[in-house]
């Protein structure tokens, strides 16, 4: 079930497209701002939002990075894996956030706080290695830095 | 007409085509995967690709898609060319990348185009030396198996399930490298025409679970064409079998009627041939009480027995059947006589054909084939439910609805075969598609207009348009404004088109509605509209049988209560079926005699005193006209075991049995062979005259020969009966068609209906359609479609219908119960097969809303509704789209007995409601 | 020199919104109206400033609007959409103009659209630029109030409506019928072309997309015309042009220059070198998508006529710089590892041949590879060529290692034939293990 403030968030959403369907995206990731994640039952509460079937929003779903169709932790780090970054050294960011919470990419960690991800270049290149963490970027991440970073993602 | 040139070679094709379908056309094999005939082409696989130059001096030339690239005049390309052959060969080397080869063990193997489009190719070793990823499959219900990690991504499935079928439960997930293409979860896929992803899969993704269970290679099949017998629409389909076990159906291409698709019911309804309930043995019973069953008994003595009882008969009353052939149905005719013979169905019914019948030949529009249907750019539908009574009707229309939208297509230049471009301009746009009827499926999604109602009030509405349309024709004064809009809105679609088709049928029990359709047709035709008119009928044979004539079966229960006979016998119909329970029961118990040829056992059969054991369709030779009035051939897959034969043979053997004293026989006696039988029905009426055109006779050879019903490659012939003989026993004869139960005969080009299965050099599977045809596409070379039997006389003005009905006016205690056929559940013989009947729905009541709440009923509930002097359990559906005033009734086998349309005080008939579990 | 497009840009990354804006010049284009410019006059005049597509394709934005249905019978809506799907790895510069300028894309897609007569607009941006689409909204949302949105403009009839749309990442968005695809909500596979967006495009209408640098344009050149457009150039293409620099240079950044600026200049003059410790060895001039270019290269104008066929094209303008320090194999095997991830899985090539060659350059730099593996890497550079694939995603992804195959061969032989990396520590102790 849609929560109303969902519902409202969704009205608002499909008012930019002249089909409902047009809105998809939208929705996905306005739902997936308030639940983490799209859940199966998430993904039918949209679909019948949108007055789609459950296979059509997942095939959208499935298509694009940024939707999650598996839980997340309470903050996800977005590595970012492109070129600039991997000149300056991003693996090195990986395996510090390896060392200091135990999680691999694509995993969360045990206590529910942190998911890290990879993605694809962040376009802050000038700013070598970038990461995102929740929706703040920050450029110039040297392995020493991140535990200072992490602080504010409790 | 344009010349391309294709390794310096000119040929004339098409322009309007792509070069890849001009190729093919030629007999130049290009590979290809994700491009389909009736599906256009989308660029995906990159399989087709061709060098193209500019001009006989461009010497390196550039690689292009043969199907992305249109057929223009002057083309020049070269298909040999290395470069082509090579990049073609990479791509089969980049489908295998993942491709798990797994052929010995894979129900594709040996009729897959990924193995014939990788010879094709020359790709031979494998050189990618990493993992191969996996998938799980999924479980996709009672028809279709899922195998994904034989998958190549061609995208096929989609396009077909849900752009062409207009299926919404299977779809593509993921991106790159990891793509799925399945159900979003386990589930039956639910789509009516889901069983076409296995002929549509180029490998072995969606493979048929029927045929899993009874599983034979291609080339060790025994294959013969046969007409579906599981509707009026009479889809040509190819049936296969192996050592007297019937294996499965695929579609067989005809270009006017079924193209290359089948629904689900035509498909996997077969099973009822290798039924447990078979009837394997003659039966007599010698006794008069009809409580005990009869027991089994010899050929000759059951014919003795029943010729015996015929000479002492005080008159025989013949009841026909609409789902037996023209032929069976023409020699019990010919046994009892005409006036002794009855058309099996009741008295509605029979003047629903009659009435249709009169239209279409006395009116001025001629009845549209299944291929006219998906070229009509305007549809309306008066009654009929397709989706449940005629599926490949609504699969043609969802390309109707197609028509339309093309004209903004070709205003932007783009190729109709551009299935890429055309679906982005044509985004949601759809041709007109009007649909009247009593009950709501999802094919109401595609319509432009729906509309709701009781028959009578759909027929106004028909009525009503005809009215605006012709200023000539009757017209409806007391009509709401709602209801004159729509009218209005349908008239103007209607005249509009080009091509306008109007369809109606028998299954709500109307008349009006019949009329209605015909007014509509005429209307338009007087404009000068290629207008067609299309019916749908109750069963294969149906209008076949209207043709042989014959009384109703009301009348056949008053000759024998009126004492004009005591005999009765039964041809492939199971009376329960088709009147009150009360009636039938009277009707044999005063008949002194009852003999039932049918091959399943039911109510009927269980009353014979002989009981003669009939072959299904795929054991029989003979003629279905379906409800265009097309006549087709049906042919013997296998010989018979046992003491089956076809019915028209029981009689003929009857036949000689009475007459055996003395005579030496006249009539039906003197039927030696199916072409007696076939010579013989065409002289029955004028219109049958053609029916010997259909299809080679018996007598048809080229260069002497017969023609094999199996593979050149059939295997292990010699050692099937190894565990019983030593000695491989000679084949049956066939002495009904032209073709043999082996592998010896005439193997070039036949009259289409005598091709046992597609099939040519480097084309293993259905694909192979392609090499048949001169236009793929096209129809086959020498198709013999059938025969037309009903043209209407284009000069002839008809008088209009001119009788109106009332406006449906609910009644205070009285529900009209109206028929909500099935697709699985209404049909007698697909209901006795395994897959099917997984899939046949519990039976239910639909109401409107607003009178469930008026009876006091809860939705989901069960009610116990007594009908017609039978208790039924029957869930309670609320259904806003059912008409108030009215209730629907599915068709299903626990309901199959109960007459409807019929008035019903449902306060009296419900005698108790179960609620939904009361938490 | 004039920067007209981010002269105003605050470097410290604080917003610029409406009222700073339009004190410092902007929505200005928009007065030219009710002089009476006709948008055949808009479109003249940009057609005449030579602006070329600034999202790596250089087609002429003049000749790509030509192919729009014009007049009274031409299909109704049409749509412009700005392409700020900025996913191209190395490439930042339209995210500096949209956060520190966001009405200037909005002003840039205004007049676009009333010289299209397209009175829908989408901002189509990659979804990771929350910073950008919070401004953006913000923009949007002045913009409405102030009347340059959502109401006839002065002294026309024409009235222009703008959406955002964030999108949920997927490289295969800029290309620009994909990107289609995505606004409709559908999957991102890109279309078949013809028919061309300008004819059916969004929903089936005529769409122009275009490269949110582009539209920053716009607005200057209707201001102060065509001749000064093209005179802010040193090449036959008009204008000024954000170019980047990325990887182990001393000062990584952005900066507006003028179109045909030299890779030398950039490199040495603006970045300032490269880094302490490393040398030179090739660059990519424009995102990932671009051939290598070597020292010999250098002095090449970076615009998009200049470029001999062997060395490709400018691509965004936004450089990565290979450094001696960086296994050239590593390198590219970063960069197909990301295109065989972001292929839209459509065609056959693309889809089975990109993570083919991904895992050739793994097993390169694992060293497992074999010489034959070289020949594989090649018939892939070969095979996957425009037309052979259904969109230039894999062609793209070719030009880095079909360049590197050839600059950068005895780099590649010596993972052979040593067995593994030759810039890796790690690969010589497995060295030693295996």
């Amino acid at each position: 079930m849609l929560s109303d403030t969902e519902h409202r968030e969704l009205e608002e959403a499909i008012k930019h497209y002249p089909d409902k369907r047009g809105a998809a995206i939208d929705a996905l990731l306005t739902i997936q701002r308030h639940r983490g994640w799209i859940s199966d039952d998430s993904l039918l509460d949209i679909a019948q939002f949108l007055e789609i079937t459950a296979e059509d929003l997942d095939s959208i779903a499935t298509f694009y990075n940024l939707v999650f169709r598996k839980p997340v932790g309470r903050h996800v780090a977005f590595v970012c894996d492109s070129i600039s970054c991997w000149i300056k050294g991003c693996d090195q960011v990986q395996e510090q956030i390896k060392d200091l919470y135990d999680v691999d990419l694509g995993q969360t960690t045990a206590d529910g706080r942190l998911t890290v991800l990879p993605i694809a270049c962040l376009g802050h290149c000038e700013r070598a290695p970038a990461m995102m963490i929740d929706h703040d970027v920050y450029g110039e991440v040297t392995p020493d830095k991140i535990d200072v970073l992490m602080d504010k993602y409790k | 007409m344009a010349i391309i040139i294709v390794d310096n070679q000119s040929y004339p094709v098409d322009e309007k085509q792509n070069l890849l379908a001009a190729c093919l056309g030629h007999g130049l094999n290009v590979p290809y995967f994700c491009w389909h005939p009736a599906m256009g082409s989308v660029g995906a696989c990159r399989q087709c690709a061709v060098k193209q130059f500019k001009d006989d001096k461009d010497q390196s030339g550039r690689l292009v898609m043969s199907c992305m690239t249109p057929a223009t005049n002057g083309t020049r390309i070269s298909i040999d060319d290395p470069e082509a052959k090579a990049f073609r060969a990479s791509v089969i080397e980049w489908l295998m990348v993942n491709h798990p080869h797994d052929c010995p063990v894979c129900d594709e193997g040996g009729e897959c185009h990924l193995q014939d489009m990788t010879v094709m190719t020359g790709h031979v070793y494998r050189r990618s030396r990493f993992p191969k990823r996996t998938h799980r499959n999924q479980a996709l219900g009672p028809f279709i198996r899922h195998e994904m990690n034989r998958c190549i991504q061609c995208y096929r499935c989609v396009r077909f399930y849900r752009d062409y079928a207009g299926g919404r439960d299977l779809n593509v997930f993921g991106a790159h490298d990891a793509l799925y293409f399945g159900r979003e979860q386990d589930g039956t896929l639910e789509n009516e025409f889901s069983g076409n992803l296995v002929e549509v899969c180029p490998t072995g993704v969606f493979t048929d679970k029927t045929f899993f269970k009874h599983y034979t290679r291609k080339w060790d099949l025994q294959s013969a064409q046969s007409i579906c017998p599981h509707c009026s629409l009479g889809c040509n389909t190819t049936v296969s079998e192996r050592s007297g076990t019937l294996r499965r159906i695929t579609n067989r291409f005809n270009s006017q009627v079924n193209g290359y698709f089948l629904c689900d019911r035509g498909r996997f309804g077969y099973e009822y041939v290798t039924s447990d309930h078979r009837i394997k043995r003659p039966r007599v019973r010698s006794g008069s009480d009809r409580t005990k069953p009869g027991t089994p008994e010899g050929v000759p003595k059951t014919l003795e027995f029943a010729a015996d009882r015929l000479r002492q008969a005080r008159g025989i009353v013949g009841i026909g059947s609409p789902r037996a052939s023209l032929e069976a149905n023409a020699a019990l005719q010919a046994l009892v006589g005409p006036q002794q013979f009855y058309q099996g169905i009741d008295e509605s019914e029979r003047r629903l054909l009659s009435t249709i019948l009169n239209v279409l030949r006395t009116g001025s529009v001629p009845s549209a084939s299944l291929h006219d249907a998906e070229q009509a750019d305007a549809v309306l539908v008066l009654g009929p439910d397709l989706l449940n009574e005629a599926p490949r009707l609504a699969l043609a229309l969802l390309q109707s609805i197609r028509q339309q939208p093309m004209e903004r297509v070709d205003e932007l230049k783009i190729p109709q075969w551009d299935e890429a471009a055309v679906r982005n301009a044509v985004q949601n746009r759809r041709g007109p598609l009007f649909m009247a009827g009593h009950r709501q499926t999802w094919l109401h999604e595609y319509a432009t207009d729906r509309y709701f109602a009781a028959p009578d009030d759909v027929a106004r509405l028909g009525l009503a348009v005809a009215g605006i349309i012709g200023p000539d024709a009757p017209t409806i004064s007391d009509i709401g404004s709602d209801v004159r809009d729509l009218a209005q809105r349908i008239a103007e679609a209607l005249t509009h088109a080009q091509r306008p088709l109007i369809i109606a049928g028998t299954g709500s029990g109307s008349q009006a509605t019949i009329e209605a359709a015909a007014n509509v047709a005429w209307a338009l035709h007087r404009q000068g509209k290629q207008t067609r008119l299309s019916f749908v009928l109750p069963e294969a044979n149906s209008a076949g049988l209207a043709l042989l004539g014959g009384g109703s079966l009301n009348d056949a229960f008053d000759a024998i209560s009126e004492k004009k006979a005591d005999t009765v016998i039964v041809l492939e119909n199971d009376l329960y079926r088709r009147a009150d329970r009360a009636k039938v029961d009277a009707f044999f118990d005063k008949a002194h005699t009852v003999m039932v040829l049918d091959s399943l056992e039911h109510r009927t059969t269980a009353y014979a005193d002989v009981l003669f054991p009939a072959a299904t369709g795929p054991e029989s030779n003979g003629t279905f006209v379906n409800q265009e009035g097309r006549a087709q051939r049906f042919y013997q897959v296998f010989a018979q075991s046992g003491d089956i034969k076809e019915s028209w043979r029981w009689l003929s053997d009857l036949a000689r049995a009475i007459s055996q004293d003395g005579e030496s026989g006249s009539g039906v006696a003197t039927w030696r062979n199916f072409d007696d039988a076939v010579s013989a029905t065409a002289m029955v009426a004028p219109e049958l005259a053609r029916i010997r055109e259909v299809a080679p006779s018996a007598s048809f050879r080229l260069v002497g020969q017969k023609f094999p019903r199996q593979s050149e490659r059939c295997s292990g012939r010699t050692s099937l009966l190894s565990h019983l003989t030593m000695h491989e026993p000679p084949p049956p004869v066939d002495q009904d068609s032209p073709m043999g139960f082996t592998m010896e005969g005439y193997r070039g080009p036949v009259p289409a209906p005598l091709i046992p299965q597609f099939w040519a050099p480097g084309w293993n599977s259905i694909q192979a359609v392609n090499t048949y045809q001169d236009e793929v596409g096209g129809p086959l070379r020498d198709e013999m479609p059938g025969v037309r039997l009903i043209e209407p006389v284009a000069t002839n003005a008809p008088a209009w219908f001119t009788s109106i009905p009332r406006v449906f006016q609910p009644a205070s205690r009285q529900w009209l119960l109206l028929p909500l056929s099935a697709v699985f559940g209404s049909d007698e013989l697909s209901n006795r097969s395994p897959a099917i009947a997984e899939r046949i729905a519990k039976p239910f009541l639909s109401l409107h809303p607003s009178d469930g709440a008026r009876l006091n009923l809860e939705n989901h509930s069960t009610i116990d509704l007594v009908l017609q002097g039978t208790t039924y359990s029957l869930a309670v559906h609320f259904e806003p789209s059912t008409p108030v005033g009215t209730g629907g009734l599915s068709l299903v086998p626990e309901v199959s007995g109960v007459r409807v349309p019929a008035w019903i005080d449902l306060f009296e008939a419900i005698k108790t409601e179960r609620k939904r579990r009361a938490a | 020199m004039d920067y007209p497009l981010t002269k105003y840009i605050h470097h410290d990354g604080a917003s610029r919104m409406l009222r700073e804006y339009v004190k410092g010049g902007g929505y200005r284009s928009l007065q030219r109206l009710t002089a009476g410019m006709a948008p055949k006059d808009v479109q003249r005049l940009v057609g005449e400033a030579g602006l070329r597509g600034r999202g790596g394709g250089g087609f002429p934005t003049g000749a790509k609007w030509s192919f729009v249905p014009m007049g009274s019978n031409a299909p109704k809506p049409k749509y412009i959409v700005a392409n700020g799907d900025e996913m191209e790895p190395g490439t930042f510069k339209d995210r500096i103009l949209m956060e520190g300028d966001p009405h200037g894309l909005v002003e840039g897609m205004i007049m676009a659209g009333y010289a299209l007569d397209a009175e829908v607009g989408y901002i189509f941006l990659r979804g990771e630029y929350h910073l950008s689409a919070q401004r953006l909204n913000q923009a949007i949302a002045e913009a409405y109030a102030a009347g340059y949105l959502g109401k006839p403009l002065p002294g026309t009839t024409f009235r222009f409506d703008l959406h955002l749309h964030s999108s949920a990442g997927r490289y295969i968005c800029g290309e620009e019928t994909a990107l289609i695809n995505a606004l409709e909500g559908k999957r991102a596979v890109p279309r078949a072309k013809p028919p061309f967006p300008q004819t059916v495009g969004l929903w089936g209408q005529p769409t122009i997309v275009q490269n949110v640098e582009t539209l920053y344009n716009i607005p200057h050149i209707i201001n102060n015309g065509a001749d000064w457009y093209r005179r802010l150039s040193r090449t036959q293409d008009g204008g000024t042009k954000m170019y980047g620099i990325s990887g182990r240079v001393r000062n990584p950044g952005w900066w507006e220059l003028p179109l045909g600026t030299t890779a030398r200049e950039l490199l040495e003059q603006h970045a300032g070198g490269m880094a302490e410790g490393v040398r030179f060895r090739g660059l990519l001039p424009g995102g990932i998508s671009t051939a290598f270019m070597i020292e010999e290269h250098l002095d090449l104008p970076l615009d998009f006529s200049s470029f001999p066929p062997e060395v490709g094209r400018l691509g965004t303008g936004t450089m990565i710089i290979l450094d001696d320090q960086t296994c050239p194999v590593g390198f590219v095997l970063n960069l197909e590892k990301f295109f065989a991830r972001e292929s839209c899985g459509w065609c056959t090539p693309c889809r089975e041949g990109l993570p083919w060659v991904a895992k050739l350059l793994s097993a390169l730099e694992e060293g497992r590879a074999t010489s034959d593996d070289l020949s594989l890497l090649e018939m892939h550079t070969k095979w996957l060529a425009p037309g052979h694939t259904f969109c230039g995603l894999a062609p793209g992804a070719m030009a880095p290692l079909q360049s590197a195959l050839k600059y950068f061969r005895e780099d590649f032989e010596r993972h052979i034939t040593t067995g593994g990396c030759p810039w890796s520590k790690k690969s010589a102790q497995q060295r030693v293990l295996a």
